[in-house]
């Protein structure tokens, strides 16, 4: 008989090779995918490396970034959120009725003037009621995430249309036009928005208790519970935090467009999610997903988007593709789960 | 002499919905003791523990700790008032590390709220070094095996510094050396004044590391006794609340031809591996974990791709690419985690009986249910399966019913090869002993068995011939008149035979 010591140790290095590349694959994978991408949309098209199209990438992003952000930490907590697209609606109307400027044409309160801070306050409070109504009835009722939020996706858009009638708000103030459309020192103020959206996000869920539940509870919450985490309340905070992040991406629409619209932000809830699963947050099991990944997810989207456009590929192939990609990217989670198993 | 019970737990009831899971039982345990609960599975022993550390809510009944009257309502509560757990299902999250699942729930925050990773890191290295368990802080639980995921359950219960720790079956995933361990744990815990109570259905583990033993019968209590004044047969008796006789009821049966004869079979887990089995054989398949027992079966059964070598059955090489494959080849697989791999749990036991087997009971389109209602009336009663009706939720039962419910399924398909993994873990000594009794009927009518099995008193017991593996390898095969304990061990650890 061969030494069964010595095939152990042989297989075993040669099995520890492996392992390491599939866990560098598995954690940096979804970079290395990026940076090919960026590769070879620069060698496609030589327009894509000139800044203003880099910053255009972005900043077409980074509503859905922004959104994806909150997402991303309902998923990781085994939830999902498919009401943000409508919370960007509401929001955007909040907040542009009520930073018309004084001259606008068509007031929708007439006489009423109040600080941009509050515009913004009301909006992201306002995505954060919503965020509630969804985290009670998810942790309360115990009802699926799926169906809590595809309530709140279908009323809070009627919401929406009831608030302005189905109008559009417009003749905003300078001051909330900047936000989606000014720029500091050449950087539009929406990206810079998301980066430090970004980074507060990340801190919150890498960094904090809060996280550290929530990533708990997603990957097994009944052991959450007997480590004696309120479950029920972290659930319920981070929807809150979801609307609150939609709310914010309400106001960056909105401001953006220099109009607020009730139609705004339809399908966005399905583009966050899509740039959160690409970066690798998994919908198969909790607690699995990064801030990194999602910001890097959106931007395999934007610069997707951007590639084909700039090399004149039809719309309708572009939905196509990436809907192509959102299922590759779902079928690569899923090998990393088997090769855990 | 009450003053000398830290924990008294009395009349306490629960009642699940049509199960009385808890009649009026008591528990008393001593200060620096190690406190047995035994009992047969759906005794109700989990069911007062998870009422003591708060999951459940007792329906009626008094718990006093330390001279207190608590009223503990939820998981935190009884952390805080100094009671902590092992629960037997382990409950590791899968993606956090070792640190972060042991300080879950109190992490340490540095100077600006945010958890100080570095001193939770550090924290449990401490905690790990004292305990002398060999893990990394920043390993992540999925990554850990089986026995280093209990380790660290382990750990994790006892760094609560807790005066009363529940030990519900700490050890059925570790190895001997790791059980001894876990004893000098425990000791050096009794010295400092901590309760342990202790669930395990190893009865060496009981006499060897306990100081007094409460046994509960269906529920209800039965008595409470010094350890020392016990014996197996005693606490068998008080467990079953009848004699068992002889508990392995092996008879040699006359061997026939060569049903299955695998040779040079690789796959993921397990190499090279050769080995037959005859009618009217049962193969105990023999080793520690990580030795490729059940990849070898899942190979020959189809579960898993296998490359190399032949699988010949009758005699005629086959080959088996799918379940569906080997079933058809009469083999039938009854896997070693019944709850992931085995049943549908939130479907009848009637259900869980035919869906094997469904293609017997079509009338063209149409499913035969009289004849099935018929066939599994049957079995209910040939294997004794304790259920109000067959159209039960089959998680309604007790792990050794529900593995009855699991056998009943492969008998129905006729099969001629029984393959078993681990069948009996974590199930209670009656079932155990009618789940033997079952298996040796089954050889005698000319049928093969194939059981893997990590106890190795059943291995003895009820085996014709033993084969070992190791790392996957088959390093030994062994027949019933040659096998010992020592032998069988020597050879799961990988050292040749010197005799």
């Amino acid at each position: 008989m061969a030494n069964p010591a010595v095939t152990a140790n042989r297989v075993g290095t040669g099995q520890q090779g492996a392992q390491m590349l599939s866990s560098i694959f598995s954690k940096y994978g979804i970079f290395l995918i990026f940076i090919v991408m960026v590769v070879a949309a620069s060698i496609l098209s030589p327009a894509f490396l000139s800044p203003i199209n880099l910053i255009n990438i972005v900043r077409q992003m980074s509503v859905v970034g922004l959104i994806a952000l909150g997402v991303t930490g309902v998923i990781v907590s085994a939830g999902i959120d498919l009401s943000s697209g409508s919370v960007v609606g509401l929001t955007a109307v909040v907040a542009a009725s009520l930073a018309q400027s004084p001259d606008a044409s068509a007031p929708f309160y007439p006489g009423v003037h109040v600080p941009l801070i509050v515009a913004l306050l009301a909006a992201c409070v306002v995505g954060a009621l919503v965020g509630l109504i969804n985290g009670s009835l998810v942790a309360k009722t115990r009802i699926p995430p799926f169906i809590a939020t595809l309530g709140t996706f279908t009323a809070i858009r009627g919401v929406a249309l009831l608030y302005t009638g189905g109008r559009p708000i417009s003749d905003l103030t300078d001051a909330y036009d900047f936000i989606g459309q000014g720029a500091v020192f050449g950087v539009p103020v929406p990206i810079i928005i998301l980066v430090i959206m970004a980074v507060i996000t990340h801190i919150l869920y890498a960094h904090t208790k809060f996280g550290k539940y929530i990533y708990a509870i997603g990957g097994n919450e009944q052991a959450a519970r007997v480590s004696g985490i309120d479950a029920a309340k972290y659930k319920m905070l981070i929807y809150v935090y979801a609307g609150f992040l939609a709310g914010l991406a309400g106001v960056v629409v909105s401001s953006r467009i220099g109009s607020g619209q009730p139609g705004l932000g339809v399908g966005y809830e399905l583009d966050a999610i899509a740039a959160a699963v690409i970066g690798g947050t998994s919908l198969s099991a909790g607690g699995i997903g990064t801030v990194a990944g999602t910001i890097v997810g959106a931007l395999i989207i934007g610069v997707l988007n951007n590639i084909l456009d700039l090399m004149n590929v039809s719309a309708y192939w572009q939905q196509i593709i990436k809907g192509c990609i959102i299922v590759a990217a779902v079928i690569l989670d899923q090998l990393k789960q088997r090769g855990r198993k | 002499m009450d003053n000398d019970y830290v924990l008294s737990m009395e009349g306490i009831s629960k009642q699940f919905p049509g199960v009385r899971a808890l009649s009026n039982v008591q528990l008393r345990a001593r200060k620096g003791t190690v406190h047995a609960l035994m009992g047969e599975n759906g005794a109700g022993k989990s069911t007062l523990m998870k009422c003591l550390i708060g999951i459940y809510a007792p329906d009626s009944g008094t718990i006093t700790f330390k001279g207190e009257k608590l009223n503990i309502t939820n998981t935190h509560y009884a952390l805080s008032k100094g009671i902590s757990m092992i629960h037997q299902e382990l409950s590791p999250i899968p993606q956090m590390t070792v640190a972060e699942n042991i300080y879950l729930g109190r992490e340490p925050l540095a100077w600006n709220g945010l958890v100080d990773m570095v001193k939770m890191n550090r924290m449990t290295t401490e905690l790990l070094e004292r305990l002398q368990i060999k893990i990394k802080p920043s390993a992540k639980m999925c990554d850990l095996s089986i026995a280093n995921v209990q380790l660290a359950e382990i750990a994790k219960a006892v760094s609560y510094n807790s005066d009363l720790i529940v030990m519900d079956e700490p050890t059925s995933a570790i190895t001997e050396a790791e059980v001894e361990g876990l004893f000098n744990i425990i000791r050096s815990l009794k010295a400092q004044g901590c309760v342990i109570i202790y669930i395990s259905h190893k009865m060496d583990e009981i006499f060897k590391i306990t100081d007094e033993v409460t046994v509960f019968r269906d529920g209800q209590y039965v008595s409470t006794d010094p350890t020392a004044e016990l014996t197996d047969g005693k606490l068998i008796e008080k467990m079953v609340g009848r004699t068992l006789t002889d508990m392995f009821h092996k008879e040699t049966t006359d061997m026939g031809s060569v049903f299955l004869d695998v040779q040079n079979l690789s796959g993921k887990g397990f190499r090279k591996v050769s080995f037959q089995v005859k009618r009217g054989e049962i193969l105990g398949l023999a080793g520690l974990m990580g030795a490729g027992r059940t990849e070898l079966m899942e190979g020959v059964f189809g579960v898993t791709r296998t490359h190399g070598g032949t699988i010949k059955v009758n005699g005629k090489e086959v080959t088996i690419k799918s379940p569906a494959d080997a079933i058809r080849n009469g083999m039938a697989l009854l896997t070693e985690d019944r709850k992931l791999t085995g049943l549908y749990l939130n479907a009848s036991v009637r259900e869980n009986m035919f869906i094997a087997n469904i293609n017997r009971y079509m009338l063209g389109p149409f499913i035969h249910f009289g004849k099935i209602a018929k066939d599994c009336e049957k079995m209910r009663g040939l294997m004794r399966i304790k259920t109000p009706s067959l159209m039960e939720i089959i998680k309604n039962l007790s792990g050794g019913n529900q593995q009855k419910v699991l056998i009943s399924r492969w008998l129905l398909t006729e099969p001629d090869l029984l393959i078993l993994d681990e069948p009996t873990r974590g199930i209670d000594v009656g079932a155990k002993s009618e789940i033997y009794r079952l298996m040796t009927e089954f050889v005698r009518s000319g049928k093969a068995i194939i059981m893997i099995s990590s106890e190795l008193p059943e291995v003895l017991g009820m085996s014709d011939r033993i084969m070992v593996m190791h790392t996957g390898d088959k390093t030994g095969e062994l027949s019933r008149a040659e096998a010992t304990q020592e032998k069988i061990l020597q050879m799961a650890t990988g050292m040749s035979l010197t005799a």
